[in-house]
């Protein structure tokens, strides 16, 4: 086929034909991993929510409660074996971290016990406030089995009952923030 | 210029990275280790070599005034579908809740469709060239571009967090600076200071 | 408050260029000289407001309502592309003046990572339109302040004596990555 000349129909019948061509082939594909994309969000969630409370046979994900504060949302998953409420995940955030907002996801016993805390999200300075992950130092672990009723969540520097993470006392005490949070929407959310 | 040259010389000669200082944003922005490099640089491949593909196909029967906006549009699609691809089958996390690839590597997939390579080559070559040389020239830009990634997050992974692919050979943290954002300014500038030291010393 | 602290982030503590690695071929590409600096800086400034604000009321009033934010990056890019051509045909027309100083860099910016970069993070961080075109305002001076402080550093080096495989890109480089170091040093300011 020859070149078009530029002619206004000729351009216009062009970008038309150019776009609905790629539009049609979008339309495939978007539908084609709709499912898969939905799967993998899902299962995203679900391995977080499993890492930090106990053995569940229910789809928290489906059951999921949210609570807007501080112009965010935290998500309450609640995790039942049979119709037993084993502990909930609270996935929570905060706004104090030294390079920008952290996402943490809290599992709470029906007591209010913390049993496990994930680290989601995070941009603090490798190598001081990383150290809050799991991976990387056992800071984190000083909460597991700790109810906040009896646990300060501040660091010790602030009157609490927290170590802070040396040098990096501003994401500790971002981290106490975020759990805290989480731990003031679960005594208010009475998920039973 | 025979089919191999085509494909060639996108590795050194006219490496998009370290030659031509093309598509430096994700260059810089997703290689805090090998293995996001490599993501980056195979997610960047496809779309190259499918648009070149196809615009090579069209390029006869667009009239000149909407070259550029046809062009657009065919390579924003491939990037689309890349990304949906990639946020269906590479969004696992890994085993100790490290973000998915898909994750890590974020706003730079729909940002390949304004990587100066991309349109780059569509222009330059896809829209005056046959259909194979045209394909063969979008894998060879783009595996070259792939290999310019791959060695940088590699030196950056290796000096960074003293792994490489993941593999970790040291104790403890390496040094933490590389996989910061000045790290990566730093690393690329020695790495292209060192190739031409090599190009001057081969002349 | 809100939207000192978009601005103060935006421009210092996740600076666009220096941490996002957002605009680093027109960081490293036209950088030779304070005034051109000046130049490009100005012209992304007034393409990424405008095209903020453009996608934004797209991608809420068109993609989303008709469910399809799957033809986010085509559409954006291809709206970008539009407006930057729109922007040199009326430039030229009302205001000369403006247009021989901002002129040469337009055709180069659709290609500026930063203005779609800025437009989808915009809509990713569920900003309304206000806080969008904030966003996109300090998004553009961070991108103008490391543009124009990197290029008085480098009308400097022109004059140092160094290495001859450093010279131009690699040093260029270098010189950015101390100053991304130096940016380091404004993480937690906001808090």
């Amino acid at each position: 086929m020859a070149k078009k000349e530029s002619t206004f129909l000729n351009m216009l019948v062009t970008l038309l034909l150019v776009t609905l061509a790629s539009s049609a082939a979008l339309g495939y594909i978007y539908e084609f991993t709709k499912g898969p994309i939905a799967i993998a969000k899902s299962a995203k969630k679900n391995m977080a929510i499993h890492k930090v409370v106990p053995e569940f046979t229910n789809l928290p994900g489906e059951e999921v409660k949210k609570v807007v504060a501080d112009n965010d949302t935290l998500y309450l998953y609640p995790a039942k074996n049979g119709d037993q409420l084993v502990g909930v995940a609270v996935e929570t955030f905060t706004n104090k971290g030294f390079g920008g907002p952290i996402r943490l996801m809290v599992g709470f016993l029906p007591d209010g016990t913390i049993n496990d805390i994930a680290v989601l999200e995070h941009k603090e300075t490798p190598g001081l406030g990383d150290k809050m992950q799991k991976s990387k130092s056992n800071f984190s672990l000083q909460f597991e089995g700790k109810n906040p009723d009896n646990f300060k969540l501040s660091v010790k520097k602030d009157g609490g009952d927290v170590d802070a993470i040396t040098a990096s006392t501003i994401s500790s005490r971002a981290f106490c923030d975020a759990v805290q949070r989480a731990y003031t929407v679960f005594k208010e959310g009475g998920i039973q | 210029m025979s089919n191999l040259k085509n494909f060639a010389k996108g590795f050194v000669k006219e490496n998009p990275v370290f030659v031509l200082f093309l598509g430096l944003c994700p260059t810089l922005g997703t290689t805090s280790s090998a293995l996001n490099g490599l993501g980056m640089g195979l997610a960047t491949t496809f779309v190259l070599a499918m648009s070149n593909l196809v615009i090579s196909l069209v390029a006869s029967v667009i009239p000149d005034k909407v070259r550029i906006p046809s062009f657009i549009v065919i390579i924003a699609s491939f990037v689309t579908i890349v990304d949906l691809l990639m946020s269906a089958y590479t969004n696992t996390p890994g085993p100790n809740g490290e973000p998915s690839l898909y994750d890590q590597l974020g706003i730079f997939i729909p940002l390949i469709v304004v990587n100066c390579i991309v349109l780059g080559r569509a222009e330059a070559f896809a829209s005056k060239n046959s259909v194979f040389s045209s394909l063969l020239d979008g894998l060879g830009m783009g595996l070259g571009f792939a290999f310019a990634l791959t060695l940088l997050g590699s030196v950056r992974e290796i000096l960074g967090s003293g792994s490489v692919f993941g593999f970790k050979f040291i104790q403890g943290d390496g040094i933490l600076m590389f996989v910061s954002p000045p790290g990566a300014f730093l690393a690329l500038g020695f790495l292209i200071m060192l190739m031409n030291k090599w190009k001057q010393k081969i002349v | 408050m809100e939207y000192v602290l978009i601005i103060i982030s935006a421009v210092f503590v996740n600076n666009i260029v220096l941490t996002q690695f957002l605009g680093i071929c027109p960081f490293i590409g036209v950088s030779n000289k304070v005034d051109t600096a000046f130049g490009m800086a100005g012209a992304v400034t007034f393409v990424m407001v405008i095209a903020t604000m453009v996608t934004y009321i797209l991608q809420h009033y068109v993609l989303l309502p008709l469910g399809i934010p799957f033809m986010q990056t085509v559409t954006f890019i291809l709206v970008i592309a539009a407006l930057v051509q729109l922007v040199e045909i009326i430039l030229k027309k009302v205001s000369p003046a403006l247009y021989q100083a901002l002129g040469i860099f337009l055709p180069l910016i659709t290609t500026n990572c930063t203005i779609l970069g800025v437009a989808i993070l915009a809509v990713q961080k569920d900003f309304n339109l206000i806080e969008s075109v904030v966003f996109a305002i300090s998004n553009a001076l961070g991108f103008g302040l490391a543009l124009i402080t990197f290029s008085g550093i480098r009308e400097q080096l022109d004059l140092a004596d160094i290495p001859k495989s450093m010279k131009g890109v690699p040093i260029a480089f270098i010189i950015a990555g101390l100053l991304a170091m130096a940016f380091m040093g404004f993480a937690g300011i906001v808090k």
